[in-house]
C-alpha cells in the first residue's frame, strides 16, 4: 500500500512535546497519594509524542488530500454543499454557547434555550407549520421521528396503518425510515415529466395508508405542481403528508410546506441552513408539525413562559425521547446566525439564487448531455450520461474525470428513474466564473469521450490517489491500524 | 453477450433449464449496469416462492436491487461461494456467477420466459 501521510503514531518521537503546561500552583503530590492503587494504571497510554508545528502540518496536509467548500466547487445533488459562513463558527465558540452543561438548571441557561426556542419559531414560520423538535441529530432521524409521530397520531384516533407510499425517485433513506418505524412501504410511479403519477396515486391511496413521503422539489429538481391535488388525495383517505425536507433550499421565503398541506417536514440544517456537513460530525434534522401533531413531539419541548424559557416534559401523548439530551446544539447555534445574518429577504435571494444557478448549468449543458426533463428546474437538476455512454464512457468515469479539474463529483446514478444519472446542485453560492469553470470542465470532458476517452476511462490523473476499491471496501471494511502491527 | 439456449426475463435473470430443476443468475447486462457487486442475500434452501416474487437482493457500489424468481417453485440450492466472492457475479455471471437452483412446480411456469433473441431486443443489443 502506498501511503502519502503517515500516522500521527508514526510521526511520534520519544520526548517530543507539543504543549507547555503552566506552572503548578500547589504543591506537587505523587499520584499514588491522592489516588487508590485500582485507579492507577500500569501502562502508559500510547499517544503520539509530536511538536505543535508537526500537528498542524499533518492535519493541513491531511486536509489537502480531501475535497470540501472551501477548497472548490462541490455540486453534489441533493446535499446541498453550500458555503458555511465563518461567522457560523463565531457564534458556536461564543463561551455562552461552547461551555455550557446539558445538565445545568434551566435558569442558568436561559439564553441557550432561547436560542433554541427562537430556531423553532424560525423554522414554523419559514415553512409555515406550528411546532417543531430540534431533537433529531440528521435527515434520517428526522424521517423516522416524524414517522413514529405520524404512527402515534394514528393510533391514537384507534385506526392502526400499515403503509406508507414513496414515489419511485423518493431518496433512499425514505423506505428506510418506513422498514424501521413498522411501517410497509409502497412505491408510487412518475409520469413522463418527472413528477408523481397522480393515477397511480389515487390507485394506491386507500385507508391503510399511513402517509405519502414526498419531497418537493422532487430528486430530479422539479416543483410537484400538482400537489394539491395530491394533498387532497392523501388527506381524503385520511393519511397524513410528509415532506422530506432535503430539497428546502428552493423553497425559502417563496413556497412554504405548511401552505401546501404537508402535516410533517424534516428539515436539514446542514444543508439548507449552512452547517458543515457530515464527515461523520454532526447534522441537525429538525421536524415540524401542524398542530394536530403536536402532543406527539419528542419530549423535551421547550417552552415560553412570560420572559422565562423552560423544557417541558409534561406531554403524555409524546413519541419520547429521540436523542441525548436536546440534540446538536451547536449546529443550532449555527444555522440560528445565518437565518438572522440572511434575513427574510436574505433567504428568498438564496433559493431564487440556487434555481437560477441550476437552471444557468442545465441550459448550457443540456446540448452536450441528455437532459430527460427539459422544463425549468428548482435548485439542481439531472442529466443523463447515455450519449456518453454509447461511446464507452461510463457516468462514473466522467464523474472520476470532473476530480482532475479540482470539481467534486456531482451525484451520480441517482435517481435511479434516469439511466446513467449525474444530479447537479450548485446552490447560491457560487460565482458565474465558477459556474463558467465548470460548464468548460464538462464540455471539455464530452470532447474527450470522442477523442480520447481512454484519458477519461482512467481518471482521475491528479488526485493524490487514482480510483479506489469501492467494492473491496464495501466488502471488507477495515480501518483499524494495530499500533503493533504496522499497516 | 446473451447465450443462446438460455431463457430470460424483463427484468435480467437468466434461466437454464434441466428437467424440471432450473438454474438461475443474472444477464451480462444486468452486471454491467450494476457495475462490482458487493453483497448477494439469497433465500434458504427449501423456500417456496412465487414468480416474480423478490427472493433476493443484489448490493453493487451503485445501488441495491431486487432479484426477482424468474420462474415459481422450490429453492433446491444457492450458490455459496457468492458470500465470499460475490464478484464472481461480474467476472461470470452465466457460470460460476449463477445465483440459486428452483425446482419448479410445472412446465407452465416457463411459459413466460423471454428467448435470447427476444431478451436481445429489450437492450437493445438484438
Amino acid at each position: 500500500m502506498n501511503i502519502l501521510e503517515p500516522t500521527i503514531f508514526d510521526l511520534s518521537q520519544e520526548g517530543r512535546q507539543g504543549a507547555a503546561l503552566p506552572d503548578l500552583d500547589v504543591p506537587e503530590k505523587p499520584l499514588e497519594e491522592l489516588l487508590p492503587e485500582e485507579s492507577l494504571r500500569r501502562d502508559l497510554p500510547h499517544l503520539p509524542e509530536v511538536s505543535e508545528p508537526e500537528v498542524v502540518r499533518h492535519f493541513i496536509h491531511l486536509s489537502s488530500f480531501n475535497h470540501h467548500i472551501d477548497k472548490g466547487f462541490y455540486p453534489l445533488g441533493s446535499c446541498t454543499m453550500k458555503y458555511n459562513p465563518k461567522v457560523n463558527e463565531v457564534s458556536a465558540r461564543l463561551p455562552g454557547f461552547a461551555r455550557v452543561h446539558p445538565l445545568a438548571p434551566a435558569k442558568t441557561v436561559q439564553g441557550a434555550l432561547r436560542l433554541m426556542h427562537e430556531l423553532g419559531d424560525l423554522l414554523c414560520r419559514i415553512s409555515g407549520l406550528d411546532e417543531v423538535t430540534l431533537q433529531p441529530a440528521a435527515g434520517a432521524q428526522g424521517e423516522l421521528a416524524g414517522l413514529m409521530m405520524i404512527r402515534a397520531y394514528h393510533d391514537k384516533r384507534g385506526h392502526r396503518r400499515s403503509k406508507v407510499l414513496i414515489p419511485d425517485s423518493a431518496h433512499g433513506t425514505n423506505p428506510a425510515s418506513v422498514t424501521l418505524a413498522g411501517y410497509r412501504s409502497v412505491q408510487v410511479a412518475s409520469n413522463d415529466r418527472g413528477l408523481v403519477d397522480i393515477d397511480d396515486l389515487r390507485r394506491a391511496a386507500d385507508e391503510e395508508v399511513a402517509a405519502l413521503m414526498l419531497t418537493n422539489p422532487n430528486t430530479l429538481g422539479l416543483f410537484e405542481s400538482d400537489i394539491e391535488e395530491i394533498e387532497r388525495i392523501v388527506h381524503g383517505v385520511g393519511a397524513q403528508l410528509y415532506m422530506d425536507g432535503a430539497n428546502l433550499n428552493a423553497l425559502l421565503g417563496i413556497a412554504r410546506p405548511g401552505d401546501m398541506g404537508f402535516d410533517v417536514v424534516h428539515f436539514n440544517l446542514h444543508k439548507t441552513f449552512s452547517t458543515p456537513h457530515g464527515g461523520g460530525g454532526p447534522g441537525a434534522g429538525p421536524v415540524g408539525v401542524k398542530a394536530h401533531i403536536g402532543p406527539f413531539l419528542p419530549v423535551p419541548v421547550i417552552l415560553r413562559d412570560g420572559e422565562e424559557y423552560r423544557l417541558d416534559y409534561d406531554r403524555p401523548d409524546s413519541i419520547g425521547k429521540i436523542q441525548s439530551f436536546y440534540g446538536n446544539f451547536g449546529v443550532m447555534v449555527r444555522a440560528y446566525t445565518y437565518i438572522r445574518m440572511m434575513g427574510a429577504r436574505g433567504l428568498r435571494a438564496v433559493s431564487e439564487n440556487a434555481i437560477i444557478n441550476a437552471n444557468y448549468l442545465k441550459r448550457k449543458l443540456e446540448g452536450t448531455y441528455d437532459l430527460p426533463y427539459p422544463q425549468h428546474c428548482q435548485h439542481e437538476f439531472v442529466l443523463s450520461g447515455r450519449r456518453q455512454k454509447e461511446q464507452g464512457v461510463k457516468t462514473l468515469d466522467i464523474a472520476k474525470r470532473l476530480l482532475d479539474f479540482g470539481v467534486h463529483a456531482p451525484t451520480i446514478y441517482f435517481p435511479l428513474i434516469v439511466p446513467e444519472a449525474l444530479m447537479i446542485e450548485p446552490t447560491e453560492t457560487e460565482s458565474k466564473e465558477s459556474l463558467d469553470a465548470f460548464i468548460d470542465a464538462m464540455l471539455t470532458i464530452a470532447r474527450e469521450v470522442s477523442t480520447d476517452p481512454e484519458r477519461v476511462r482512467t481518471a482521475p490523473h491528479t488526485t493524490p490517489v487514482r480510483r479506489l476499491d469501492e467494492a473491496g471496501a464495501g466488502r471488507k471494511l477495515d480501518v483499524r491500524q494495530r499500533a503493533d502491527r504496522g499497516v | 453477450m446473451i447465450p443462446d439456449g438460455l431463457k430470460y426475463t424483463k427484468t435480467h435473470e437468466w434461466v437454464r433449464v434441466d428437467g424440471t430443476e432450473v438454474t438461475c443468475g443474472i444477464t451480462d447486462h444486468a452486471q454491467s449496469e450494476l457495475g462490482d457487486v458487493v453483497f448477494v442475500e439469497l433465500p434458504e434452501k427449501g423456500r417456496v416462492i412465487k414468480r416474480e416474487e423478490a427472493f433476493g437482493t443484489i448490493e453493487s457500489v451503485k445501488a441495491v436491487s431486487d432479484l426477482y424468481a424468474p420462474v415459481g417453485g422450490t429453492v433446491s440450492d444457492t450458490n455459496r461461494l457468492l458470500g465470499e466472492t460475490p464478484e464472481t457475479i461480474n467476472k461470470d455471471p452465466y457460470g460460476d456467477g449463477w445465483l440459486v437452483k428452483i425446482s419448479i412446480s410445472g412446465q407452465g411456469e416457463l411459459e413466460h420466459l423471454m428467448s435470447a433473441e427476444e431478451y436481445g431486443k429489450l437492450i437493445g443489443e438484438g
